[in-house]
C-alpha cells in the first residue's frame, strides 16, 4: 500500500471518528431539549386534545397518548376563556404587574445610579447588601407579612401584593440596573458637566436616554417575577375574583375536585410562551447583569 | 498673576499622593502643556481645574476668583475635550454641539447659528446629521472640538486629545489645534505624555513628575535647561547624556550637541572627550554613535551621539576617537538631588 | 480666515452661581438610595427580624395577640416528628437535585458550547422551564403524573420496563422522584445557560492553549475548564440551594405534602400550620430553620465577589 493510502486511510478514520463525535454532540442536545420541552409538548397536547382523546387510561396500550388521536380542538380554549375566570387572573396580573413595576422604577433606578457612580466604596458594599436580600425567600417572609397584612387589613386585596412584591423586585431591578449604568462611559457624565449641566440634569439629559434599554429590561424582569409568585398569592388572596394568573390556574380551575385539565394546560401554555419569549430577548443583558455583577461587585 | 492659578494644591487618593504641592500659573491667552509620564498626576491636576475632583489641599483661581467646591463644573466657564471625545452616543453631531448651549439657555435660532459656526471653523458642515457611531476618529475629535468651542469658555482644557488618533491624522491635527488656539486666543491648558506635541503645541511646558511641577517654560528652555535630571531625560529623544567625573556632579549635553572633534571651527571653546564607540545606526538623516566615554568616568554610562549626515567623518564600531561638546552646552546637576547647579563654569 | 468669538460670552452672573443639591454628589446619592434603602429595611429586614420574634411567641392568625413563650415553639416543633421528616426531605430533596443539576448544567453547557447548528434554539427550548410560572409548570407535572393517565407509565409498560404500576403521589419514594424530577428540571436549564455565559467569559487563548497542548477532553475538563469555571458554577448553586430548599409552589401543588405527610418539606409544612393551621409562631419556629441555609449561601456569595474581585 502507498503512503497517501495509507495517509488517506488515516484521514477517512479521523473524520468518521469526529462524525460519531458529531452526532453524540447532537443526541446529547436532543436529549436535555426533550427534558427541558416534555412538559410543554404535553401541554400543547392536552390542550387541543379532544375529551375522548385525552381521557383514555393509561392502561390502554393500544391507544397512543403521545400524538393526536382525533383532529385537534378549540373547545378547552374556549372553554378557559369564556366560562372561566382566567381573563379576570389575566387582567388582575397585568394590573398589580403595572403598579409594581412603577413602584420598583420609582426606587430602583435612582437607587442603582447612586450606587453605580455617587457612593462610592461604601456603595459597592451596600449593593452586594441589597442584591443578597433578594435571595431573602417567601417562604421565610409570608409568615411575618401575613401579620403584617393583617395589622394594615389588607387580607385578600391586591395591595397586599402591590405592598410585598417590590420587596424582591427592587432588590432585583435595583442590582440589574446597577450595571446597566456602570456600563456607561464615566467621560460621557462628566462631558455634561462640563458642558453645563448639574449631575441631576446629567441623570435627565444623558444617562437615561442611555440607559434605555437598561430600564426595559428591568420592567420585563419585575413583571415577570410578580407574574411567577405562587406563594404570596397564595397566602394573601382567597377569593377567586381577585386571584392572579399563577393562583388562579393551579388552585380555581377545578369543577368540584375534577380538574379541566385541557384548560388548564392551555392556559398554563397562553402564559408561558409570552415569557418564554422575553426571556430569550433579555436573557444575555440579565446574566451579565448577574454575572458581573456578582463577580465583580 | 496668572489666569488660571494653583496654589499649593495636593490631591491624596489614600496612600498615594497623585498631586503633591502644586504651584501654577497659566498665562492668559497662552497655550500650556501639562507634560509628564503617565500616573505624573496632570491629569488629576486638570480635572481638579475642571472640578471634577475636589482638592485634598490648597486652592484653585480662575480669572482672579477661587473656584472652590462650590463652584461646579458647570459654572466655571471651562470647557474640555476628553481622550475619549465623551459624545453623546444618542445625539447627532448637531445636537452634540448644542447640548452646552441649551444649558445656557439660549433660543434656538441663536442655537443653530452658533453651531453653524462652530461646525464650520472645523469643516465639519456636512457631519452634522450623523451619530458618533457613524463618524471616523478624525470627523469625531472635530465635533469634539467644536462642542467645546461653542461654549465660549474662558479656558479650554485638553486631555490628550490626540492620542486615538493614528500618527498621520495626528500631525495634522496638531498643526490645526494650534492654529485654531492662536485664532480663537482662548487660555488653554494641554495634557499630553508626548514630548513631540508639547514641543510643538506649547507656549510654555510644565513638566510633572510625580505629582510635582518640576519645571515650567518654554519648549526651549526646558529643552535647553533643564531644571533636573528628570526634565533632562525626560525630553529629548534620546534624551540628555548624563556622565560623572567627580562625586558631586553630574554633567549632561544632548546627544546632537557631542560631535566629532573635527566638527568644530578651531576658535570655538568646547571640552574634549574619548570616546568609545560601540555601535553605529545609520538612521538616514543622522548617524546614532553608543558608546562610553574613558578616562575617569565613573561606571559604563551609555552615551550617544547624534550626528548630522552632513558630517561625514568615518566612525568604525570597536574604534575611540576624540568627540567635543561645545562649552555653552554643558549643564552641570548636583550627583545627590538631580538639581541643576548654577554657574556653568566647566 | 476664521472669525474670532466674541470673548466671554458665557455670562459672568451665570458662571458663578453657586452649587446646588443637584450638583452635590454626596447628598444627592444619598437622597437617591435612601427610598429604596427605607423599602427594603422595612419591608425585608423588619419582617425577617419579625419572623424570629414570631417564632418565640404564641401568635395565631385572627388576633393580634404577641404572647412570649420563649423556646417552647421550637421545643413542640424539634419533638415533632412530622417536623424532623420535613427537615430530612428539604435537605434530601435539595442536596439530590443540586447534584444533578450541576451534572447536567456543565454536561449540557459543553454540548451547547461545541458550536453547531440550532444553537439558539435550543437555548431558547432550555430557557423554557426557567421562564414559566412555577405553579404553572408544577400543574403540568401533576397531570403528566397522572395516577390515572400518566404518560410516563403508558411509555414504560409499552417498552416492557413496568410490571405493575406506579401511582406517583401515592407511594412515597414515587412522590419524592417526582418533586426532585421537577425541581431538576426546572434549575438545570437556568445553571446550564448561566455555566455557559461563563464559559464564554474564559479567554479563548487558555482553553485553545489547552487544546494545542494535546490534553485530553478529561484532563482539559477537570484541569483547566472546571477551576475556571468554579466561581460561576458556585454562585449557580448556590441561587439553586436557596430556590430548591425555601420553595413551597412544587411540594404543595404536587402532592400538598402526602402522602401521609410523607414529602412535607419545611416551606409547605410552615404553610400548612402558620397560615392554614393560623398557628404563627409555630409557622414561624418551622421555616426559621431556613435561616442557616440562607446564612451559608450568602456568605459563600459573599466569598465568590471577594476572590473574583481580587483575581481581577
Amino acid at each position: 500500500m502507498s503512503a497517501t493510502a495509507l495517509a488517506f486511510g488515516s484521514r477517512r478514520r479521523r473524520r468518521a471518528g469526529r462524525l460519531v463525535k458529531r452526532v453524540a454532540l447532537y443526541l446529547a442536545a436532543l436529549l436535555f431539549t426533550v427534558f427541558a420541552v416534555f412538559p410543554f409538548y404535553w401541554m400543547i397536547l392536552t390542550a387541543f386534545k379532544t375529551n375522548r382523546d385525552l381521557y383514555v387510561g393509561a392502561t390502554d396500550l393500544r391507544h397512543i397518548p403521545w400524538i393526536f388521536n382525533e383532529a385537534p380542538t378549540l373547545q378547552h380554549v374556549r372553554l378557559l376563556f369564556l366560562n372561566t375566570p382566567y381573563l379576570v387572573w389575566v387582567r388582575n396580573t397585568a394590573a398589580i404587574g403595572a403598579v409594581v413595576v412603577v413602584i420598583t422604577l420609582a426606587f430602583a433606578l435612582p437607587a442603582a445610579y447612586a450606587l453605580a457612580r455617587l457612593t462610592g466604596r461604601w456603595g459597592e458594599r451596600l449593593g452586594i447588601g441589597i442584591f443578597l436580600t433578594y435571595l431573602v425567600p417567601p417562604t421565610l417572609l409570608f409568615i411575618p407579612f401575613a401579620r403584617v397584612i393583617a395589622m394594615l387589613g389588607l387580607q385578600n386585596s391586591p395591595w397586599a401584593l402591590i405592598l410585598v412584591y417590590p420587596t424582591f423586585t427592587i432588590p432585583f431591578c435595583t442590582w440589574l440596573l446597577m450595571g446597566f449604568f456602570r456600563s456607561i462611559p464615566r467621560d460621557i457624565e462628566e462631558q455634561g458637566m462640563i458642558d453645563g449641566y448639574s449631575r441631576w440634569a446629567v441623570i435627565r439629559r444623558v444617562v437615561l436616554p442611555l440607559a434605555t434599554s437598561g430600564i426595559l429590561t428591568a420592567v420585563i424582569f419585575a413583571f415577570t417575577l410578580v407574574l411567577q409568585d405562587f406563594v404570596y398569592a397564595l397566602t394573601f388572596i382567597s377569593s377567586v375574583g381577585k386571584m392572579t394568573v399563577s393562583l388562579g390556574v393551579p388552585v380555581a380551575l377545578v369543577r368540584g375536585d375534577v380538574f379541566y385539565w385541557g384548560s388548564l394546560m392551555a392556559a398554563a401554555l397562553i402564559t408561558s410562551i409570552p415569557i418564554a419569549i422575553v426571556y430569550n430577548l433579555f436573557i444575555d443583558r440579565f446574566i451579565q447583569g448577574l454575572t458581573a455583577g456578582a463577580l465583580k461587585g | 498673576m496668572g489666569y488660571v492659578e494653583a496654589r499649593g494644591l495636593h490631591k491624596h487618593f489614600g496612600e498615594v499622593r497623585a498631586v503633591d504641592g502644586v504651584d501654577l500659573d497659566v498665562r492668559e491667552g497662552e497655550l500650556l502643556v501639562l507634560l509628564g509620564p503617565s500616573g505624573c498626576g496632570k491629569t488629576t491636576l486638570m480635572r481638579m481645574i475642571a472640578g471634577l475632583e475636589q482638592p485634598t489641599a490648597g486652592e484653585i483661581y480662575i480669572a482672579g476668583e477661587l473656584v472652590d467646591e462650590d463652584v461646579p463644573p458647570r459654572a466655571r466657564g471651562i470647557a474640555m475635550v476628553f481622550q475619549s471625545y465623551a459624545l453623546y452616543p444618542h445625539k447627532t453631531a448637531f445636537q452634540n454641539i448644542a447640548f452646552p448651549l441649551e444649558a445656557l439657555g439660549k433660543p434656538p435660532a441663536e442655537i443653530k447659528r452658533a453651531v453653524d459656526w462652530g461646525a464650520g471653523m472645523f469643516g465639519i458642515r456636512h457631519l452634522l446629521g450623523r451619530r458618533p457611531r457613524q463618524l471616523s476618529g478624525g470627523e469625531r475629535q472635530r465635533v469634539a472640538l467644536a462642542r467645546s468651542v461653542v461654549r465660549e469658555p474662558r479656558v479650554f482644557l485638553f486631555d490628550e486629545p490626540l492620542s486615538n488618533l493614528d500618527a498621520q491624522l495626528r500631525a495634522v491635527a496638531r498643526f490645526e489645534l494650534k492654529q485654531f488656539q492662536r485664532q480663537i486666543g482662548t487660555t488653554t491648558i494641554y495634557v499630553t505624555h508626548d514630548q513631540i506635541e508639547a514641543m510643538g503645541l506649547g507656549d510654555r511646558i510644565a513638566v510633572m513628575n510625580k505629582g510635582r511641577v518640576r519645571q515650567i517654560g518654554t519648549p526651549q528652555e526646558v529643552y535647553a535647561n533643564p531644571a533636573d535630571t528628570f526634565v533632562a531625560t525626560f525630553l529629548g529623544s534620546p534624551p540628555m547624556n548624563l556622565v560623572q567625573r567627580d562625586p558631586h556632579r553630574l554633567i549632561g549635553f544632548r546627544p546632537e550637541t557631542f560631535l566629532p572633534k573635527g566638527a568644530f571651527p578651531a576658535d570655538r571653546p568646547v571640552e574634549t572627550f574619548r570616546f568609545r564607540v560601540r555601535e553605529v545606526e545609520h538612521l538616514g538623516s543622522d548617524r546614532l554613535v553608543y558608546g562610553a566615554l574613558e578616562g575617569g568616568f565613573t561606571a559604563e554610562a551609555t552615551v550617544i551621539a547624534d550626528i548630522p549626515s552632513t558630517i561625514t567623518v568615518p566612525i568604525a564600531e570597536g574604534e575611540a576617537y576624540d568627540f567635543a561638546v561645545p562649552r555653552d552646552h554643558l549643564r552641570f546637576f548636583d550627583a545627590q538631588s538631580g538639581l541643576r547647579l548654577d554657574g556653568d563654569a566647566a | 480666515m476664521l472669525r474670532r468669538a466674541a470673548p466671554a460670552a458665557v455670562a459672568a452672573p451665570a458662571l458663578f452661581r453657586r452649587r446646588t443639591l443637584a450638583d452635590r454628589e454626596d447628598l444627592l446619592g444619598r437622597l437617591m438610595l435612601a427610598p429604596a434603602l427605607v423599602y427594603v429595611i422595612v419591608l425585608v429586614g423588619l419582617p425577617l427580624v419579625l419572623a424570629v420574634l414570631l417564632s418565640f411567641s404564641a401568635a395565631f392568625a385572627g388576633s393580634l395577640e404577641f404572647r412570649w413563650i420563649g423556646l417552647r415553639n421550637f421545643a413542640t416543633v424539634i419533638g415533632d416528628p412530622q417536623f424532623r421528616l420535613a427537615l430530612r426531605n428539604t435537605t434530601l430533596f435539595t442536596l439530590v437535585s443540586q447534584a444533578l443539576v450541576i451534572i447536567l448544567a456543565v454536561t449540557a453547557a459543553h454540548v451547547l458550547d461545541a458550536a453547531f447548528v440550532g444553537r439558539r434554539v435550543v437555548r431558547f427550548l432550555l430557557l423554557l422551564p426557567w421562564a414559566v410560572p412555577v405553579s404553572l409548570a408544577a400543574m403540568a407535572w401533576t397531570w403528566i403524573f397522572d395516577s390515572t393517565f400518566s404518560v410516563i407509565n403508558w411509555t414504560l409498560k409499552v417498552a416492557g420496563l413496568l410490571d405493575g404500576w406506579f401511582y406517583w403521589f401515592g407511594d412515597p419514594t414515587l412522590a419524592m422522584i417526582a418533586i426532585i424530577t421537577v425541581h431538576v428540571w426546572r434549575m438545570f436549564p437556568f445553571a446550564t445557560v448561566i455555566v455557559l455565559a461563563g464559559m464564554s467569559a474564559v479567554p479563548p487563548d487558555i482553553r485553545e492553549a489547552a487544546v494545542v497542548d494535546g490534553a485530553s477532553f478529561w484532563r482539559r475538563l477537570f484541569q483547566v475548564n472546571l477551576p475556571l469555571l468554579l466561581p460561576i458554577i458556585t454562585v449557580s448553586v448556590l441561587f439553586g440551594v436557596v430556590f430548591t430548599s425555601t420553595d413551597l409552589g412544587v411540594v404543595w401543588l404536587l402532592t400538598r405534602g402526602g402522602p401521609y405527610n410523607s414529602t412535607h418539606v419545611l416551606a409547605t409544612l410552615a404553610f400548612q400550620r402558620g397560615i392554614l393551621g393560623a398557628n404563627l409562631g409555630q409557622g414561624a419556629a418551622i421555616a426559621v430553620f431556613l435561616l442557616p441555609v440562607l446564612m451559608i449561601a450568602a456568605i459563600g456569595m459573599l466569598r465568590v465577589a471577594r476572590r473574583t474581585e481580587v483575581g481581577a
